[in-house]
């Protein structure tokens, strides 16, 4: 079910330049969905616009079915942001700025939810600490809860582990994972690459304004991911040997090794081919060539990402 | 209306001040006391009576007046320019409140301290000058929209400023200088007759004259004009900060 619907979404700021060009996208409800793009792609403005941050010069944006401008109370209560910027009230103690973000948003007093957001992100023993005296995963965390104080349903993450250290930022997925699980709908945009493929259900690549690509991340990795078997040869070979012409074979290393690369989106292929793979290890026997070790590797999500990207340039 | 994110965009506000109440409540305390000392009771001795009204009586209007007008416009523009400045406004702009709400809750607060330091200020005045006040309801109307408007007009510089600098350019360069030639400390009868008529173009007249009719019963224009004049303020205040929102000037890209 589409809790969030993007129609022909467009902005051109004053200066002229064009950061969204018609963007269409649905998200849908419990899901977490990355946005990945190069810096100035696009990511902070859509986000922003969706937010009310910044006004659109076109198109519009329905959350939970309210227009975000002319029903702009039901869209905006719904929903909490993490910035990307570390801000804050920084003379403000971790518990008074936390409600007053419940408060601004219209909801009464709870006590309880707060101790309930800031315990479930390692801030409770913080609670009386002044922001100017955290540390900036801290901040990061304090902002998390700010967004979550009000009980919004969906929760967009601006670059949520940027400048965070690698235990603060397994700590943030697995917080990430506890509000999906809670039925939260996460919208993440990230540098990151390992945090998509770590995290997201489906994954949006931004690039100039454009939405080049939305798609499940297990499909995008099947689809446009390859496998390659290495084969370390016990002997090197000069060429591919005519019995093993039919497979997809290149020479590496010297005549070292041999590569048998396979496309996974091919049927049958998506978790590699045994067949295919066992007519080429018998195909290597019987041609008297043998291999001292192997191995496979998929293409990252990374390496899609950089392809897809330079793709479109 | 949604009174809750009033009420604590209002409280945040008010704690702030609550939390620097040395610098905002104590220092123009002091430096307003200052001026009756120093004008009211040392030099004032000195100086005749103007309109049958002793010297000290005659500036507490005019310098009341000074420490509202600045007081209101340095808060209210230092409370919005503060988010904006540290990015906390994303919260304010992604909330769902009205315009109306933030400006209920900003220039409220920056209000309701420029009325509690009018009445802090008369009653420090009070202990150094004689003084009654024949129109105390016209007083605390004065007062109240004198606060209200120059609260918005603050608030509408805090949008303006993209820095420091800015946002103590209109309190330091402008209203400061119109206020000290607004008949704070002379009656305009007192002016040559050619200055008579520029100083009625100095808009900080109407103000302190009106708020000192309210004192004394008397005042260098009519009351309806120092009334309308005031009226005009806000209405355009009002106005400036509607398109403001309207057009996300400074705040909405």
């Amino acid at each position: 079910m589409t809790v969030i619907r993007v129609e022909d979404l467009s902005k051109v700021y004053d200066s002229g330049f064009q950061a969204l060009k018609g963007i269409d996208l649905d998200i849908q409800r419990g899901e977490i969905f990355a946005l990945l793009g190069p810096n100035g792609a696009g990511k902070t403005t859509l986000i922003s616009v969706i937010c009310g941050l910044v006004n659109a010069s076109g198109g519009r944006v329905l959350v939970d079915g309210h227009d975000n401008v002319s029903d702009y109370r039901e869209a905006r209560s719904r929903i909490g942001l993490v910035p990307q910027e570390l801000t804050g009230e920084a003379f403000s103690t971790v518990w008074d700025t936390v409600s007053f973000s419940r408060g601004l948003f219209g909801k009464p007093a709870s006590p309880l939810h707060i101790e309930k957001t800031l315990r479930s992100l390692s801030l409770w023993e913080k609670r009386r600490n002044k922001l100017i005296t955290l540390s900036g995963g801290m901040k990061r965390r304090v902002l998390i809860a700010k967004a979550l104080a009000h009980e919004p349903q969906i929760l967009f993450l601006d670059e949520p582990t940027a400048g965070v250290d690698v235990e603060l930022r397994r700590d943030m997925w697995d917080v990430v994972r506890q509000l999906r699980e809670n039925g939260v709908t996460i919208i993440l945009t990230t540098h990151y690459i390992e945090e998509a493929e770590e995290m997201a259900d489906r994954i949006g690549v931004i690039r100039a304004g454009e939405l080049v690509l939305v798609e499940e991340k297990r499909e995008l990795m099947r689809k446009l991911g390859s496998k390659a078997l290495t084969l370390h040869l016990s002997e090197p070979l000069s060429g591919i040997p005519e019995a093993l012409a039919d497979h997809n074979l290149t020479i590496a290393d010297d005549g070292h090794a041999l590569v048998y690369t396979y496309d996974a989106s091919r049927p049958g292929e998506s978790e590699g081919d045994p067949a295919a793979i066992a007519e080429l290890l018998a195909d290597l026997q019987a041609a008297g060539i043998h291999f001292k070790d192997l191995h496979t590797r998929q293409s990252s999500l990374e390496e899609i990402f950089v392809s897809l990207v330079q793709e479109n340039a | 209306m949604n009174f809750r994110s009033v009420k604590t965009l209002y409280a945040a506000e008010m704690a702030r001040s609550l939390r620097t109440i040395l610098q905002s409540i104590v220092s123009p305390v002091i430096s307003t006391s200052l001026y009756f000392v120093v004008f009211g009771a040392a030099i004032g001795t000195r100086i005749s009576e103007v309109d049958g009204v002793s010297y000290g009586a005659f500036i507490v209007p005019g310098l009341i007046m000074l420490m509202l007008l600045t007081q209101s416009v340095s808060n209210a523009s230092f409370g919005i320019f503060f988010p904006r400045f540290t990015g906390t406004i994303y919260e304010i702009l992604s909330a769902p409140v009205s315009y109306f709400e933030v400006v209920l809750g900003y220039v409220g607060a920056a209000a309701t301290k420029s009325i509690v330091l009018g009445l802090i200020v008369l009653a420090t005045a009070r202990l150094f000058v004689p003084f009654e006040i024949a129109h105390p309801f016209m007083m605390l109307l004065f007062l109240v929209l004198t606060s209200l408007t120059f609260s918005l007009l603050g608030f509408i510089i805090g949008i303006w400023a993209d820095g420091f600098e800015k946002l103590q350019l209109v309190p330091l360069l402008v209203i400061t200088p119109l206020t000290f030639l607004g008949g704070t400390f002379y009656s305009i009868d007192m002016l040559p007759p050619a200055w008579q008529i520029v100083t009625l173009a100095n808009p900080v007249v109407y103000l302190v004259s009106g708020f000192r009719w309210s004192f004394y019963g008397m005042g260098d224009v009519s009351i309806w004009a120092s009334l309308g004049m005031i009226a005009l303020f806000l209405t355009i205040s009002l106005a400036v900060v509607n398109w403001i929102f309207r057009s996300g000037y400074g705040l909405k890209p």
